[in-house]
């Protein structure tokens, strides 16, 4: 399995073929977002609704033998590209893992000029839960 | 590109140039002081008043008081005359296509005085069915407040035989401007409304500010809305007697800065003249809707498809949330409103979240709607 660093490194050098052409960056998100792996109706409820996000975001956690899976969907197809990217480098990791990842490649694809300062709130509050659930899930 | 006008439009140099000549040379406060300075914003900032009496043809300027925006406009309508004449069992009309602003004050002072809101439904189409419309008019109705021109599907209501009707059964009607000021010229003589609200910033002036014109005499018997310095005439210690119209209700030292440029902005649209504004803005429009209606551009629905609209149009794309085309469009230098436009009753009426709208005004180039209309095929082709 590569690490998270390595994923991440791949990420930026993705989304540097684009340049600084932002309306391909957003299509290349929405294409990576159809491939995150559907997620089970009843998970969709209000409980795992991610807070501060103007789209409806869910986050699943599934905790087994000490690693973390997650499930994720949203309504909007950009949104669910930008959770797709972190349930690509977070799932199958430990709690400790995801809580100690520096997300470095936020800043070098260009993220808060890409999506704006809205979304980026909403992306803020995607990581904030994925890593409230690796804290809870820390001492299990 | 600027498409967002109906949101707020931009601002004419000679409005920037005001703000800044006010605070550069001119600032002081108004109705106070004596000194030349004061003196001179004073006279300034009553020849705003006077231009917007002449603007919309209000008999005296004293019946055009500066408020915040429409918003409060309508919460100043709401909170002084409808506490002072709604009683339990009477009903304020609306209709279903209102902006919250025009909403969520009357449903507050409807329940506190045990009144009712209701609302007059919208066709399909985005019309206001006028029939319709008249059969809502019936002796409990006490205040009818409707929106003059729709912010999210652009429609233009028949206001003036709805005023006339509601005046025969002894209702008052409230005029919402906000997305007319800028397109129609405005008469509330011959409109015979008793109140309208309008909007500063929609009309190519400043924001935080609007003005709400009324009939004198509604406006002499409603009570201050609110109170402290400007609105009294004495004060003494346990009780105070009230300033004369307009002052009485623009309690504190006003919006002095962007009154005064507002004028420019009221110039600016005077000079060049409501019937170029709506031809050059219909041009446009139609010009967007010939290249969407074309058999090429499957995969948009219009929302709003009134006969009678403003330059405003309002859409989705097949298979693709709102927000996404909105941020496509963005990602390609093009500014425009996605959401619910704060019509949230009239979106869930068409079974909707909300909409990405359009919306074009006097500075908008034929050239730039061909770029727009460009992207938008790109995102509608990518995503079949």
């Amino acid at each position: 399995m590569k690490t998270i660093n390595q994923l991440q490194d791949e990420i930026i050098a993705d989304f540097s073929l684009f340049e600084d052409d932002m309306e391909s960056k957003l299509f290349y998100l929405m294409d990576l977002g159809k491939k995150l792996s559907p997620m089970q109706a009843d998970h969709q409820s209000p409980e795992f609704l991610v807070k501060g996000c103007m789209s409806k975001v869910w986050v699943y956690p599934n905790y087994k033998e000490g690693i973390l899976r997650f499930e994720a969907d949203s309504n909007t197809d950009i949104t669910k590209g930008l959770v797709s990217l972190l349930v690509n480098i977070w799932n199958n990791r430990t709690p400790e893992e995801i809580l100690n990842t520096d997300l470095y490649f936020i800043d070098k694809i260009g993220m808060g000029s890409m999506i704006g300062s809205q979304r980026s709130n909403g992306f803020a509050g995607m990581i904030q839960q994925m890593k409230l659930y690796a804290t809870l899930y820390k001492d299990k | 590109m600027y498409l967002d006008n109906a949101a707020t439009t931009q601002k004419p140099q000679s409005v920037i140039d005001a703000l800044q000549q006010y605070y550069s040379h001119d600032n002081a406060n108004i109705h106070r002081s004596a000194h030349t300075l004061a003196s001179r914003s004073t006279v300034n900032f009553e020849n705003t008043r006077t231009q917007v009496q002449s603007f919309i043809n209000a008999k005296e300027a004293a019946e055009c008081i500066f408020t915040k925006g429409v918003t409060e406009s309508i919460n100043l309508v709401a909170a002084s005359y409808g506490k002072l004449v709604l009683q339990p069992g009477d009903q304020v009309l609306v209709t279903e296509m209102e902006h919250h602003s025009n909403l969520v004050p009357w449903q507050r002072i409807c329940e506190e005085t045990g009144a009712q809101i209701i609302a007059i439904p919208v066709e399909k189409d985005g019309t206001l069915n006028l029939e319709t419309a008249l059969t809502f008019l019936n002796e409990k109705v006490k205040i009818l407040s409707m929106v003059w021109v729709s912010n999210a599907l652009g429609t233009i209501n028949p206001i003036k035989k709805m005023i006339d009707a509601a005046h025969q059964i002894g209702a008052k009607v409230m005029i919402d401007a906000a997305q007319a000021a800028s397109h129609f010229k405005i008469d509330v003589q011959e409109l015979d409304c008793d109140f309208m609200a309008i909007s500063s910033h929609k009309l190519y002036g400043p924001t935080g500010l609007g003005v709400l014109y009324g009939k004198r005499a509604l406006l002499e018997a409603m009570p201050p809305y609110q109170s402290g310095g400007e609105m009294i005439k004495e004060v003494f210690l346990t009780h105070s007697t009230y300033n004369e119209l307009p002052y009485k209700f623009e309690a504190g030292t006003p919006n002095i800065a962007d009154v005064i440029a507002f004028e420019k902005a009221l110039a600016f649209v005077t000079e060049i003249g409501h019937d170029q504004i709506v031809a050059h803005e219909q041009a446009l429009y139609q010009h967007f809707m010939n290249a969407i209606e074309n058999s090429a551009f499957d995969g948009i629905q219009l929302i709003g498809t009134a006969a009678h609209k403003i330059s405003v149009q309002s859409f989705l794309v097949a298979g693709m949330h709102h927000f996404d085309v909105g941020m496509l469009l963005d990602a390609a230098g093009i500014a425009l409103r996605t959401g619910h436009h704060c019509t949230q009753p009239l979106m869930r009426k068409f079974g909707i979240e909300g909409t990405v709208r359009a919306s074009f005004a006097v500075y908008n180039t034929l050239e730039e709607i061909d770029y727009f209309v460009e992207r938008l095929h790109k995102i509608c082709t990518r995503t079949r």
